[in-house]
């Protein structure tokens, strides 16, 4: 069957993406004397994690936003109780006094990683099984609660339309933001101080007996989750419920006249979103290696906003691509605008600390005016199509 | 047979306005009913009441002899309430399911304005129809585990389309499609939820003299082949009288005329209606 095909092609697609993510993460340590870009503490690597990561959040506004019709700005909120979750489920008992030292402790005298230790063993494989099971285990709870919360926040909230859900929701992240930094909650979410010391990118690497690196993990591993992730949101958006989704975003008056519960389905979409906004943020703060409710604010909705317009509301591939492109110009590409350049005794003009946001400001409003569909619209990147036009076009015969 | 329809003192007030005003009406099962009316009698309004667009003021509408919408004025509007008979059902709690369930019971419509989702294919927008009925979860539609029930979903739908003649047209979009072929795909649409009763709101609005005549045997046909009750809305008098086994007439929101075509095509009233009232003519 066509359908069948496809779905396997796009497997073996992912399959290859990430086999290769693995390989170029190894490079430096087989063949030594490669470019500096190649080794591990290159940004390449770190556009590459953030990126991903990002590429799953922006995913799941899409599908709120782009493909339900429904302009939410809670992103942030939902990505902070992922984060914090993840955080607080994962931190070993060891650590908890030293990372609570200013509440006397954690109130939440538990972690997961440390209860499949004493199942699996401590050191060696049985430790790594555990790390894996417990920080896999955490991510999915991540998600879960950011799923209750929105399912909480979606009965009265998902009343409302358009402009006034935005503000709703927005509200909604910034009260979120602000009771996580209450110190009143502190034995639990150590106040407005960070949570860290869970297992973070970098912690999946293969180390040998004498703590050398023999493989490294530390990109494969946000690839992985956040590549089964979308996998699960684009099987969602193909599905019947996707195309629902999609009848409400055109036209809600004839979706619920031909039978299609309105109330179910925007809030199949929010809970859905924010699953995975939550796995996101847990994602987020293993890529910072901390969980601080200062991190998440609406910036970084506004953020992930502006990813999906630029990659086109309603296509998943546009959502990924621009993630790429925006995470690799704002921490790459684009960096050397902030440095002061001499050439001889002339100083370039203009290059100098903050001139980078300058420039990407620009960028953007130019991007919003002339290309307002974005990347992609509202199409999907046809591999299929791609290849066609690279090869030969097979000659006319008149 | 019974009625597929029933209208009972059915009133709907927005503010001080009395749209649509003690409407009582019968819409016998396999029959083909026609509510007329000039513009702004409130035609559309009683339409967006059967569907659970509106709640009305006051009033009881019920489906297939069972209730299905119920209210009386109460609160504020007890007090601003126009309408007559408000007591008749202050004693009954209100029903108001929301229009996809009422889709469910088995009630279909199309839109006066045409409304198709526009930024799909004709042969999605027939598909979505068929969304409700599916016994899928959203869990064993995101895993692939409704392979065989989507199969026979779109085996429908592709039936669904051959029969209006739109298979040729399947992977257009919907708005690209001529404006005849829209109104034909919005009753695909609306037979695709399986429907026992089919509300159709100014079906021939924009078409020309030819497609009015095919659409006439059209709904006829449609009517024998889903043993469908048919209740319309049409300003096109000669489809009216062509199809229509019954009519009522109502004119600012009230009921002037009731009858079978003949008897409405000589109804003084309702000429008067139409063609504004003679009775001020000096003789």
């Amino acid at each position: 069957m066509k359908q069948k095909k496809k779905t396997f092609q796009i497997f073996i697609g992912i399959t290859i993406l990430l086999l290769f993510v693995i390989l170029l993460e190894n490079l430096s340590t087989f063949i030594p004397g490669l470019p500096q870009v190649l080794s591990p503490t290159s940004p390449l690597f770190t556009v590459l994690k953030k990126a991903a990561v990002y590429s799953l959040v922006a995913v799941s506004m899409n599908l709120l936003n782009g493909f339900t019709g429904l302009f939410s700005l809670g992103q942030a909120g939902f990505m902070l109780l992922g984060a914090y979750t993840y955080a607080i489920l994962t931190v070993p008992t060891a650590m908890k006094d030293q990372v609570y030292y200013l509440f006397g402790g954690c109130a939440f005298d538990f972690s997961l990683v440390d209860m499949f230790k004493g199942m699996f063993g401590e050191s060696g494989f049985g430790g790594a099984i555990s790390m894996i099971l417990g920080s896999f285990i955490a991510l999915i709870l991540a998600g879960c609660v950011a799923g209750l919360f929105s399912y909480l926040i979606g009965i009265p909230v998902l009343r409302l339309k358009s402009d006034y859900l935005a503000i709703a929701t927005l509200g909604f992240a910034e009260i979120i933001r602000a009771i996580f930094q209450w110190q009143k909650f502190g034995p639990v979410t150590n106040g407005a101080n960070m949570i860290k010391g869970f297992p973070t990118f970098s912690d999946f690497n293969i180390t040998g007996p004498s703590g050398n690196v023999i493989l490294r993990l530390s990109t494969f591993v946000p690839f992985l989750v956040s590549a089964v992730c979308i996998l699960l949101i684009v099987l969602l958006i193909n599905s019947s419920y996707g195309r629902a989704f999609k009848s409400i975003r055109d036209d809600e008056v004839a979706a619920e006249a031909m039978g299609i519960s309105l109330f179910k389905h925007k809030m199949l979409s929010f809970v859905i979103s924010s699953f995975f906004a939550g796995i996101g943020g847990a994602l987020f703060a293993m890529y910072v290696a901390n969980a601080q409710a200062k991190a998440f604010t609406s910036v970084m909705t506004y953020e992930i906003l502006l990813i999906v317009v630029i990659g086109g509301i309603g296509s998943v591939s546009g959502s990924v691509l621009a993630t790429f492109l925006y995470v690799a110009c704002s921490e790459w590409w684009l960096r050397f605008l902030d440095t002061e350049v001499y050439l001889g005794s002339f100083k370039v003009p203009l290059l100098r600390n903050g001139f980078r946001m300058v420039v990407f400001s620009v960028v953007i409003m130019v991007i919003v005016l002339f290309f307002s569909q974005g990347i992609m619209g509202n199409h999907e990147i046809n591999f299929g199509a791609l290849l066609k036009k690279f090869q030969p076009k097979p000659e006319r015969k008149s | 047979m019974g009625n597929a329809l029933h209208l009972e003192n059915v009133t709907m007030q927005f503010g001080g306005v009395v749209s649509v005003n003690n409407l009582t009406l019968d819409v016998p099962e396999h029959k083909i009913i026609a509510l007329i009316g000039p513009n702004g009698a409130g035609k559309t309004t009683a339409f967006n009441c059967i569907t659970g667009v509106y709640q009305p003021t006051n009033g009881l509408i019920e489906f297939m002899g069972k209730p299905m919408v119920r209210n009386h004025p109460s609160r504020s509007m007890a007090k601003t309430y126009k309408g007559e008979n408000a007591d008749k059902f202050a004693n009954e709690a209100p029903l108001s399911p929301t229009p996809d369930e009422i889709t469910g019971l088995g009630i279909a419509r199309t839109f006066q304005n045409i409304r198709l989702w526009k930024s799909m294919t004709v042969f999605d927008n027939v598909l979505i129809a068929k969304h409700q009925h599916a016994k899928q979860n959203v869990f064993s539609a995101v895993f692939r585990g409704n392979l065989a029930e989507e199969k026979r979903m779109r085996e429908e739908t592709m039936e669904l389309l051959k029969e209006q003649g739109l298979d040729a047209y399947k992977d257009e979009l919907a708005v690209s499609l001529p404006y005849g072929l829209q109104r034909r795909l919005e009753i695909a649409r609306a037979l695709a939820t399986k429907p026992t009763l089919l509300l159709l709101d100014e079906p021939a609005a924009g078409m020309n003299p030819q497609e009015t005549a095919e659409l006439a045997d059209f709904v006829r046909l449609i009517r024998e082949k889903y043993n469908l009750t048919v209740f319309l809305i049409e300003h096109h008098m000669d489809l009216v009288m062509n199809i229509s086994d019954y009519i009522y007439v109502i004119d600012f929101g009230s009921e002037i005329a009731r009858g079978i075509p003949s008897e409405i095509q000589s109804n003084k009233r309702v000429i008067d209606a139409y063609l504004g009232t003679t009775d001020e003519e000096p003789e």
